[in-house]
């Protein structure tokens, strides 16, 4: 079947089999940072945002994609530079395997919620897996990125 | 304690990697890899013990796509090990690529290559397969001697003699001991004998098991793997196919972790052997749950103690032994299991006066085990910190107290850890500090919160290793640059740890430069030098004395060359950082026209490369506290604190040291509380998927504080030991403890699910009803 839907702010059209899976047509179109974890839908490495909201592209058709926007890591990277460095300086990024999930699945927070306590920031990632960093850093790096932005 | 004012030692630098990582670069295997690779898939046996009579892949074979399909009688007849170890490996050669001989549920029975995924596992479902099913052996303390054999075949072959035997179903054992046990514990006023039981934890790391390989330009194989251990998968795979190492490359990219999962060779062997027979890029990128059972996870061990002490607290006698269960094959079996002894005795040696350490690892029809952070020193001190705490409690003892007591200091000789000396050891000062900033004296006490919740507390020691001691080998080449920036090149791998920033902070130290005039390239069996590989938490401590030789070889011969162009002897120049300078004349030549002069009529190579080992494998310590609430009514346990402080010597890059140590905790908590390793009754693997093997997440680990205590070893680089595995040990014994305090009942077996706790095993023995041998 032919879909179209847009990827990163480009249209994009493709001819694909009725039950691939959105996450093998984003790697096939380059959208690399979309990773797998795992195959039960529980990890989140695969997050991606679909319409403004985030979504795990291991759960849907990407036939179920045609005619939406999504956006994968790629097309949001002035977005999470903003705030990265503040993770990378408490070295939790570790592995790197989790971080474009989490960071989408962030994006998203901050979006929908600009000023998270810690509790809300650990409520809405809990879905993202990390089996490095003992997701401390993480939450201490989100941290330090909002202060920095009230002070 | 030495302490320097370091100008890139001992400072939070960020990872090299971390905005590529961050940002989602495609930097790892399964990124790398072209759209025209062929797929490859494994068939894997549905049975735990069976021998293939007949193979059926015609149907399969006319699938359109199929490229080709490989059974046991296509493969080369050579046993190998795929143990990550130094040759000549512990581990037995106990494998062919396909074996006709199926030995647990997941073992491989065919390889399919095609064009897609899709064709591929259609293949799979047409190939016909007429299993001859045998017994199984699942109770691994049934295994030793047992009429059914794992390994009956002819070919077994242990290149290292460690005890085994493949008729007794047993790959290693071993029996040492210091002093006279039976008759310290027959002169002791408490002698305590328990038995405790940890499984076959999963590593889980986030990116699971791949391997990309392909034909280069010179027609040579070319293996792109998620790693560990790039030279040792080089010389697996050499025998393996049975082709030399000269005509394999092994390389690494970036790792999604790994924790010892990839300090063994589990994949690379079938696409490798896919390329050879096609001459077509091949990739094998596992999914979850072959990850999860056909992977390489922690060994299942059964831990005996029997602990004989004085009524006053003091620890003089330790008698183990260790039955060890390697499953199917015997990867890392023989040495896993010694660390459960090895590397858990010597914290007590302080009163010890004698100790006895026995083992038996035994095969079973499970999935084999392998490598994981903490090596079988984790299962040793989760026993040995619970006999313990069952030690202090019984005499109404601080656990805090009865280890101040007996714990090892500084500068005593460990007779259970080959007689080194604890030169750098600030474990009394890691006790002090944990129980300061925990609020060990509030903590302690059982606190009931009404609602059926308790508050209560435990503690545990931990110790590691920071190397192999007369194995493991570190190399590091350092190359000048003409803008006076440097190369760095290293065979270890960074899979997460950040081994490469710490490493390039050393050259920053060392060459008097910014870590961030230090590029770092590793690892690649063409290009880097030889490195054992990333494990045994030996990268910093070995490899970095590598990096501290080659740096110092480096600056000489720039001297060397600077000394030359000024027309005067190296003794005569200093080296300046950024220039060589003749104190007696005043000149100097700066490192670019140093550099440049190296690539004019010179014969002086710019780099340098050197190689460390060490006859000693200098402990880091630490001392973990945790607080929870228990819910009497659900059985839940809830992690409310959990403070550490570790004592790795002088941390090369705090940062790093403390997000290693926090990640260490939460998967020590996940093994303790909510991961299981289940198998039905004919040995298929139950609840693998992450929906049931459950890790921690963000929501499960309640507040970490980790600080720390620094000592000083002299033999480490810059006064550095480890911190990648030791971090994994205290969860298990501090919860159980704690878990203890807030029950009554002592589990002694890993994991402590809230089913355990509202209906507590049979065996497991009551507070009021334990008994005082």
């Amino acid at each position: 079947m032919e879909i179209t839907m847009t990827l990163n702010g480009r249209a994009v059209t493709d001819h694909i089999d009725a039950d691939l899976l959105l996450i093998d047509f984003l790697r096939a179109h380059g959208c690399y940072s979309v990773k797998r974890g795992c195959e039960t839908s529980g990890c989140g490495l695969c997050t991606v945002i679909m319409d403004g909201r985030p979504i795990l592209s291991c759960s849907i058709l990407a036939a179920r994609a045609a005619g939406h926007s999504v956006q994968t890591l790629e097309g949001l990277q002035e977005e999470a530079s903003e705030f990265v460095g503040f993770i990378a300086d408490q070295g939790a990024d570790q592995c790197g395997f989790c971080n474009p999930g989490f960071v989408m699945n962030t994006i998203a927070l901050l979006r929908e919620n600009p000023n998270p306590t810690d509790d809300e920031i650990r409520e809405y990632l809990a879905g993202n897996l990390c089996r490095c960093s003992g997701y401390d850093g993480q939450l201490r790096g989100i941290r330090a990125y909002l202060d920095s932005r009230q002070g | 304690m030495e302490h320097k004012d370091y100008k890139s030692i001992n400072k939070p630098v960020r990872k090299k990697d971390a905005m590529q990582l961050l940002l989602g670069k495609p930097v790892y295997t399964d990124d790398l890899t072209p759209a025209h690779a062929l797929v490859v898939k494994i068939l894997r046996s549905p049975h735990a013990n069976a021998i293939i009579e007949q193979i059926n892949t015609a149907a399969a074979k006319k699938v359109p796509g199929v490229v080709d399909i490989y059974t046991w009688e296509d493969v080369p007849s050579v046993r190998f090990a795929i143990a990550g170890q130094t040759y000549p490996e512990p581990s037995p050669y106990d494998r062919l690529i396909l074996d006709r001989h199926v030995r647990f549920v997941g073992d491989a029975a065919a390889i399919i290559a095609a064009e897609t995924e899709k064709a591929a596992l259609k293949a799979m479902r047409l190939i016909k397969v007429k299993y001859q099913v045998l017994e199984p052996v699942l109770d691994f303390r049934k295994a030793k001697d047992n009429p059914v054999l794992v390994h009956p075949e002819e070919d077994w072959f242990p290149p290292c003699e460690v005890g085994g035997d493949n008729r007794r179903n047993l790959v290693a054992s071993e029996e040492n001991e210091d002093g006279d046990v039976e008759q310290v514990l027959a002169d002791c006023d408490i002698v305590l004998d328990r038995t405790y039981h940890t499984k076959a934890f999963n590593q889980a790391m986030m990116e699971t098991f791949r391997t990309y390989t392909e034909l280069d330009r010179y027609g040579r194989l070319h293996v792109i793997s998620s790693t560990q251990i790039v030279f040792h998968c080089r010389r697996i795979l050499s025998r393996a196919l049975g082709i030399p190492k000269s005509r394999i490359r092994v390389e690494k990219p970036r790792i999604g972790g790994g924790f010892g999962a990839k300090q063994t060779a589990v994949c690379e062997v079938y696409p490798a052997f896919v390329t050879l027979k096609t001459g077509r890029p091949a990739k094998l990128i596992y999914t979850r749950e072959e990850s999860q059972t056909a992977g390489s996870p922690r060994h299942e061990m059964e831990i005996r103690i029997r602990l004989g002490a004085n009524r006053d607290g003091t620890i003089r006698c330790l008698d183990f032994y260790t039955l060890s269960n390697t499953g199917a094959y015997g990867e890392h079996g023989p040495t896993t299991v010694g660390l459960s002894g090895h590397k858990a005795i010597p914290l007590y040696t302080g009163g010890l006066e004698a100790y006895r350490f026995r083992y038996d690892v035994v095969y079973t029809n499970l999935q084999a085990s392998g490598a994981y952070r903490g090596y079988g020193a984790t299962q040793g001190i989760y026993a040995l910190e619970t006999i313990v705490n069952e030690l202090a409690e019984s005499i109404g003892m601080d656990p805090t107290v009865i280890r101040d007591k007996n714990m090892v200091r500084e500068g005593m000789r460990m007779p259970a850890y080959y007689n080194e000396i604890a030169n750098a050891c600030a474990l009394d000062r890691c006790m002090e500090h944990c129980k300061r900033i925990f609020g060990w004296e509030e903590k302690y006490p059982v606190r009931d919160m009404g609602n059926g919740r308790v508050r209560a507390a435990g503690v545990a020691m931990a110790m590691q290793g920071s190397c192999i001691s007369n194995v493991d080998v570190g190399s590091a080449t350092v190359k000048l640059s003409e803008d006076g920036t440097y190369n760095l090149l290293i065979g270890a791998a960074d899979m997460g740890t950040g081994c490469d920033t710490i490493l390039a902070q050393m050259v920053a130290e060392c060459m008097d430069c910014s870590v961030d005039d230090v590029a770092v390239f590793g690892a690649d069996t063409d290009a880097s030098p030889y490195d054992s590989g990333s494990y045994a938490s030996s990268t910093t401590y070995i490899t970095g004395k590598a990096v501290e030789k080659a740096c110092a070889e480096l600056k000489q011969r720039i001297c060397s060359i600077g000394a030359q162009m000024l027309g005067c002897g190296v003794e005569e120049v200093t080296f300046e950082g950024d220039r060589v300078s003749r104190e007696q004349s005043g000149q100097s030549v700066s490192l670019t026209e140093i550099a440049y002069k190296a690539q004019v009529n010179n014969t002086q190579a710019a780099q340098a490369t050197a190689t460390h080992s060490s006859p000693v494998s200098p402990p880091p310590y630490m001392v973990g506290m945790v607080e929870i609430e228990l819910d009497k009514n659900t059985g839940l346990v809830t992690i409310l604190d959990y403070m550490a402080v570790v004592d790795c010597g002088i941390p090369i890059n705090p940062a790093l040291a403390r997000i290693q140590t926090e990640g260490g905790i939460v998967q020590g908590i996940g093994h303790t509380l909510t991961e299981d390793v289940r198998y039905d009754h004919r040995g298929r693997p139950i609840g693998s998927s992450f929906m049931q093997y459950k890790l921690p997440t963000r929501l499960d680990m309640g507040t970490l504080r980790v600080e720390f205590e620094h000592s000083y070893e002299p033999t480490g680089p810059f006064g550095a030991k480890s911190i990648g595995e030791i971090v994994i040990n205290t969860p298990a014994p501090a919860i159980t403890h704690a878990i203890y305090r807030a029950t009554g009942v002592w589990y002694r077996e890993l994991p402590i699910t809230p089913e355990k706790i509202v209906i507590p095993p049979k065996e497991e023995d009551r507070a009021e009803g334990r008994k005082e041998s």
